[in-house]
Parts: structure tokens; C-alpha cells; sequence
């Protein structure tokens, strides 16, 4: 179908966003690269009165090292930060979520911020946002504030960010010493995931992990941390006993939803699989 | 402060000619492409992001039309299908498409042709590679074979 209508406007900077998101309130939405909203247009599920266009926003589309953390601005390009060498050596974990994001046409016009904002429970960026302790930088009329990516996410399609809010960037601490993997499960490439684990693991000099850091997208209303799980390959060597325990651990921490795709037995024991896929991958 | 309208005037390059028009906000950019400019060349299938058949050049980038408004396209260079033909006979990757029988109703054929005229070859190595670059355009007709073995040709591999 088409897109209701609506009155657009295009917004050239920040300021001019919010200045647009506090006279139009609620009716409003911005538009970032629209790879989720515009479905949600053309199927006439979302039907705001004004778009605000955020695509001239060039102030918004940046990557940097910024003391000891990735600052990554909220219209960075998802297929910017695939191929940026800067992410690629600080966190090879988003360009290798990214892989799984939609298809390289959705990849060219998404954003990092519009995946951030979307919250879609079975999407990349938000699990490794929150494996990663990432923080959403949001700006209001009252000033900027940060926002734990732990916080962020309450719900399927919902956040922390109030109506008048915009997210402008996303802000990653850099662990040069992180193992990082990512796995996932969907019916085709591109697909929306029926499950995912990310994972960043530090080790100590004996290869035993001194740090876990596991999540888990599509199997509940927000990404979600696995603390058992983590708790379970902490203080062990890295290697397929650890895989397991943390695997049975994940089982036993998720309670996912079923729908037309999967029931929920069957995520969780995906989750399970992927936990200790993740470990495989890191233990070579 | 601009307000916000129902009509937005815009401006940009199609297949390397300047056009001005003055468009509904909601307009989607496919069918800007197919309605006001005629250029049927793009499919739209799904609407929804999900096939492909829509997929145009902007800004030397393979994007969904059916997922961008004519108005997020003001300032851009949008090149479709048509810009990819010869004025005489066919591109390349059409020719290797027509060889190998990488179509039959072509209704598809409009995505594949522009998400491979700026697929990099050297990205996309081996089979695995070219069907996760294609796995964004979907056809009903091939089970893909054909594609592949067009892609294949095209770039001069065995």
C-alpha cells in the first residue's frame, strides 16, 4: 500500500529537529533512513500527522574515537559502520552484527540511530548495544542526556526516548582486550532473526575469562543480558565444557514468545546453540 | 522555522537528467519514478521492503525505492533501470542475464540488474558470496541458478 498522509519537513540540524518535535508533539515522528517506519507507512500502521526528515542532519553522521569509547552519530549509515576501519579494529562486533541486518539495499539507507530508536526486539544494533554497555545519547530541548543501553529498551517498539526527544548518537567503551562474537538464526538471510547471542569476553593471561558479557534478540520484548550464562564461563578456561554449562544456563534463563515462526521451545533451545556456537568460535 | 507541507517541491538527477516537480510528502520515490516520470522500468512487488523489484541507484548506493519518499530524494542522483540500458542493445550483465537464462517473467529482473551495477565483484568472491549479495532480491521464476551463472559470466569467471 501507500503511506497515509502527511506534512513533511525537512530538518538541517538538530536544534531545527526539536524545535520541530516540541511544536508538533506526539503527532510528529522523524524519519532517519525510514527502512522501518516507511513499511510501517505503506502498511498503514503507523500514521503520524508530520514526518520530521532527518536526512540532512549531516552533523549526525560521524564516527570517532573519542577517549576510550566509539561515538557513533545517530545517522551513520548502517553500511558505513560495516565498512568503517575505525569500528572494524574498535569493535569488530557491529560490523559483524551488521551482516545480518536486513539486506545491503536496507543496510545503504538505515541508520544506526533509527535501529536504536526502532527497538524492534529481534534486531542486531540494540543486543549488541546492550553486550557491549553501550550508552544512547539523546537530546531534548532541556539539553543532552545519556542513557545505559540497559535502560533504554523497555519493551517491542519501545524506549526510554520521550516524544520530544531524538537519539543523536550512540557511545560504545572500547575494550581493546574483548573477544566478540555474534550468531544468529533466521529462516533466510536477511530475515528477521528467530534468535541471537552476542557475546564480548575478556580473558586473563591463564586463558581463564575474567569478564562475560552475553545477550540474547528475539526471544523476549527487548534484548536481554544472560547473567547465568555469564556467570557460568567466568573464572573457567575457555572451551567446550564452559560452552555447555553456559548454553544450559542460557536455556534455563529465557522464557521467549512463540509466534508463526517458531514456538518458544524451540528459540530457546536456539539460544542454547548459539550461546555455545559464540563459545566455539572464541575458544580457537 | 520551515513548517511542514503536504507538497514538497523537488529536485534532482534522473539517469543524468536535472528534473523539478512538485510532489504529495507522501510520495514514495518508486512512484515518483513510475508516475510522474514514467520510468515503469522500476517493479514495485511488495511495497514493503522485502523483494526488491524496486531497487534504484541513489547516490551511487542500491536502496529500495519502495522504502524512500520522492522527498528524502531532493538533491540526490537517482539512476533506475533505463539509465543502466544502452542506447543500442544491452549492457553486459543484461546480455550474461539473457544467456543464461537468469530470467523468465523479468518482472524481478529491474533489482537485480541495479543492485549488481554497483556490487564491487572483488566483495563478493565465490557463489556463497553472490547469493547473500542477491539474497535482498527475490525471484519466483529461476531458483536462482541462472542468476548466479549471469553474475558469474558478467564478472568473467568460469
Amino acid at each position: 500500500m501507500k503511506p497515509p498522509p502527511f506534512a513533511w519537513v525537512r530538518a538541517d540540524s538538530v536544534d531545527a529537529a526539536l524545535d520541530h518535535l516540541a511544536r508538533h508533539g506526539d503527532e510528529a515522528r522523524v524519519i532517519a533512513g525510514g527502512q522501518s517506519l516507511v513499511p510501517l507507512l505503506n502498511f498503514r500502521l503507523a500514521r503520524p500527522s508530520v514526518l520530521v526528515d532527518l536526512s540532512h542532519v549531516t552533523e549526525l553522521a560521524f564516527i570517532r574515537s573519542d577517549d576510550g569509547r566509539l561515538a557513533i552519530g545517530a545517522m551513520t549509515r548502517q553500511r558505513e559502520l560495516e565498512h568503517s576501519d575505525l569500528v572494524g579494529r574498535s569493535c569488530p562486533l557491529l560490523p559483524r552484527c551488521l551482516r545480518h541486518v536486513g539486506h545491503l539495499q536496507i543496510r545503504n539507507r538505515g541508520t544506526v540511530g533509527g535501529s536504536i530508536a526502532h527497538a524492534d526486539p529481534a534486531a542486531e544494533l540494540p543486543a549488541v548495544a546492550v553486550v557491549l554497555d553501550a550508552d544512547v545519547v539523546v537530546a531534548g530541548s532541556g539539553g543532552r542526556r545519556t542513557i545505559p543501553a540497559r535502560e533504554f529498551f523497555l519493551g517491542p517498539l519501545t524506549t526510554a526516548l520521550e516524544p520530544e526527544e531524538l537519539v543523536v548518537a550512540l557511545s560504545v567503551p572500547v575494550r581493546p582486550g574483548a573477544l566478540t562474537a555474534f550468531r544468529e538464526v533466521a529462516r533466510r538471510a536477511g530475515d528477521f532473526a528467530l534468535a541471537g547471542v552476542a557475546a564480548s569476553l575478556e580473558l586473563d593471561a591463564k586463558g581463564v575469562v575474567s569478564r562475560a558479557s552475553l545477550a540474547a534478540l528475539g526471544v523476549a520484548g527487548t534484548p536481554v543480558r544472560l547473567p547465568a550464562a555469564e556467570r557460568a564461563l567466568e573464572g573457567r578456561p575457555l572451551g567446550p565444557e564452559a560452552g555447555r554449562e553456559a548454553a544450559s544456563a542460557a536455556a534455563g534463563e529465557v522464557d521467549p514468545p512463540a509466534d508463526v515462526h517458531a514456538n518458544g521451545e524451540y528459540r530457546r533451545q536456539l539460544v542454547a546453540t548459539l550461546v555455545s556456537r559464540c563459545v566455539k568460535d572464541l575458544s580457537g | 522555522m520551515t513548517a511542514a507541507a503536504e507538497r514538497v517541491e523537488v529536485k534532482l538527477v534522473v539517469n543524468g537528467e536535472q528534473v523539478t516537480h512538485v510532489v504529495p510528502a507522501r510520495r514514495l520515490l518508486a512512484d515518483f519514478l513510475r508516475e510522474d516520470l514514467g520510468l515503469s522500468g522500476t517493479h514495485l512487488g511488495c511495497e514493503h521492503g522485502i523483494c526488491g523489484a524496486c531497487t534504484v541507484i541513489v547516490d551511487g548506493a542500491a536502496v529500495r525505492s519502495c522504502l524512500m519518499l520522492a522527498a528524502q530524494a531532493d538533491g540526490s542522483d537517482v539512476t533506475t533501470v533505463e539509465g543502466l540500458t544502452p542506447s543500442e542493445g544491452l549492457s553486459e550483465m543484461q546480455r550474461a542475464f539473457k544467456d543464461q537464462h537468469g530470467l523468465q517473467c523479468g518482472f524481478c529482473t529491474p533489482g537485480f540488474l541495479t543492485t549488481l551495477s554497483v556490487a564491487d565483484p572483488d566483495e563478493f568472491p565465490d557463489d556463497d558470496s553472490i547469493r547473500e549479495l542477491l539474497s535482498g532480491n527475490l525471484c519466483r521464476c529461476t531458483g536462482y541458478q541462472g542468476i548466479v551463472a549471469a553474475v558469474r559470466q558478467a564478472w568473467g569467471r568460469a
